[in-house]
C-alpha cells in the first residue's frame, strides 16, 4: 500500500514538473526580431505549411488554426477599436500557382505601417484560368444573385452613384 | 469625395450624433475634394498652396500614401497621368475610419457607417445579430451576389467604374488591370480594407488577391472580368 502511494506521489510530482517544463521551454525557439509576434497563416487552409504558423508567443489560443477560427476568436477577444495588434506578424508561406508568396507584416500604432516580401514570384501569370488545387488558400464559386435583407451595400463607388442617381430618377416619375 | 454617405446607429442615445459624422465628412470634402477649386488639395495641385502651409490632415494623409505607395510595391500611386496628386484612394477609408472613432468617442458602440461603397461595422445591430452587408453585382448593378456578417469589422470595394481607367501600374504605366472587375476587402477597419482593396486591384487577380491573403486578419471576394469569383478561404466565415 505503501509503495502504490508513493508511486502516486511519483507520477503525479513528474507530472507537475512535465506541464511546468512545457510552460518554460517554447518547443520552437523564436527569433529575437519576432519577440513580440503572433505569427498567424492569414487565410490559410490546411495545406499551408512553414514552422512560423506553429508558434505564437502569446498566450492566448492557438493562432495556428484556420483563419475562420483566428478571425472569430478575435472577434469574441477584441474590443471594438478596430486596430490591429501592435507586433510583427509573419503569414505561412502561400502557395500561389505562379509561385510562393510569404510576407512579414509590421504593425505599429495599430495600423500596417510596413510588409516586407520574404519570398514573391518574378514572373506574372497571363493564364486568367485558376488550378484550384494549386491554390489552397482560394476558393471558386459560381457568379449567383442573391435576394436577402441587408442593412448595408459595399461596390464601387460609380455603382452606388448610378443606384442613387437611377433611384432619384425613378422617384422623381413617381 | 462628394459621395453619398449613410448611417445606421443601433440606438441612438443622446443629442444627434449624425449631424456631427455628416459635418466631419462635410469638411474632409472641402478639403480633399479634387473637384472643388477652392479644396486645400486644388490649391497644393494649382501650385497656390506650399508645402510649408500644408494641413496636418493634409501631411497624414500624404504620408499615409507613400507609405501605402511603398508597401504595395509602388501600385498604390495617387500622382495621375495629368501630374496632379488624387489621394480620393485612400481618404475615404481614412474619413470613415476617422468618423468611426468620432462615433466611438461619443460612447456609440454599435452602428454602421458607410460612404461611397465602403462600410465600417461596429459592434451588432438592433436584432443583436452582427450588421449584414450585400456585395453589388458589378455587371447588374440592382443584384446583390454576395451577403457578408460584420462585427467591428469593414468592408471595402474596389472596381473598374471607379478606377478603371487610371489605375497606375508601375510595370506596364497607366493601365486598366485586366482580369478584375470588382474585388471586396474584409479587414480590421476601413482604412486598411480600403487602401489595400486599391493596391491589390491594381496588381491584377493574381498578385492581388495573394497579397491580401498574406495580410493580417484580411480577406477578399475577387469577381473577375468573365464573371468567375474566386475569393480567400477565411473570406466563408463571413458568409451569412
Amino acid at each position: 500500500m505503501k509503495k502504490f502511494v508513493i508511486g502516486i506521489a511519483v507520477i503525479g510530482i513528474y507530472l507537475i514538473y512535465s506541464i511546468g517544463i512545457r510552460h518554460t521551454n517554447p518547443i520552437l525557439p523564436i527569433p529575437s526580431s519576432l519577440a513580440n509576434a503572433k505569427t498567424k497563416s492569414s487565410g490559410s487552409g490546411s495545406t499551408t505549411a512553414a514552422a512560423t504558423s506553429s508558434s505564437t508567443t502569446s498566450g492566448s489560443s492557438s493562432s495556428a488554426s484556420g483563419s475562420s477560427s483566428a478571425a472569430s476568436s478575435q472577434s469574441s477577444s477584441k474590443p471594438s477599436s478596430g486596430k490591429y495588434k501592435d507586433g510583427t506578424y509573419t503569414g505561412a508561406t502561400e502557395n500561389a500557382y505562379y509561385g510562393n508568396v510569404q510576407v512579414s507584416v509590421v504593425v505599429s500604432g495599430g495600423r500596417i505601417s510596413d510588409v516586407k516580401f520574404l519570398q514573391y514570384p518574378n514572373s506574372h501569370s497571363t493564364s486568367v484560368y485558376i488550378n484550384q488545387q494549386a491554390m489552397p488558400y482560394l476558393k471558386q464559386e459560381t457568379l449567383q444573385a442573391q435576394s436577402a435583407n441587408v442593412q448595408s451595400i459595399t461596390g464601387a463607388t460609380f455603382t452606388s452613384y448610378a443606384f442613387i442617381q437611377s433611384l432619384h430618377s425613378a422617384l422623381a416619375k413617381a | 469625395m462628394g459621395m453619398p454617405v449613410t448611417l445606421e446607429i443601433a440606438l441612438v442615445k443622446e443629442a444627434d450624433p449624425f449631424d456631427q459624422v455628416f459635418a466631419y465628412f462635410k469638411d474632409v470634402d472641402e478639403r480633399f475634394s479634387p473637384y472643388k477649386k477652392t479644396s486645400e488639395l486644388s490649391l497644393l495641385n494649382d501650385g497656390k498652396l506650399k508645402e510649408p502651409d500644408y494641413s496636418a490632415d493634409m501631411r497624414e494623409v500624404l504620408e499615409l500614401c507613400s507609405e501605402t505607395k511603398r508597401i504595395s510595391g509602388g501600385f498604390f500611386d495617387i500622382v495621375k497621368s495629368n501630374g496632379r496628386l488624387d489621394p480620393s484612394g485612400l481618404v475615404k477609408g481614412w474619413a470613415i475610419n476617422h468618423a468611426a472613432n468620432l462615433l466611438r468617442s461619443m460612447g456609440y458602440d454599435n452602428f454602421c457607417l458607410e460612404a461611397g461603397g465602403d462600410i465600417q461595422t461596429s459592434g451588432q445591430n438592433e436584432d443583436g445579430h452582427p450588421w449584414s452587408i450585400g456585395i453589388r453585382n458589378p455587371f447588374n448593378i440592382e443584384q446583390i451576389v454576395k451577403v457578408v456578417e460584420l462585427s467591428d469589422r469593414a468592408i471595402a470595394t474596389s472596381g473598374t467604374y471607379i478606377r478603371g481607367e487610371h489605375i497606375y501600374n508601375p510595370l506596364a504605366g497607366y493601365v486598366r488591370p485586366a482580369g478584375i472587375k470588382s474585388l471586396s476587402v474584409i479587414g480590421l477597419n476601413i482604412f486598411e480594407a480600403d487602401r489595400f482593396a486599391t493596391a491589390a486591384f491594381a496588381m491584377g487577380p493574381d498578385e492581388g488577391l495573394a497579397f491580401i491573403s498574406a495580410l493580417p486578419e484580411m480577406q477578399a471576394y475577387l469577381i473577375g472580368d468573365d464573371q468567375s469569383v474566386t475569393f480567400t478561404k477565411g473570406f466563408e466565415a463571413y458568409v451569412a
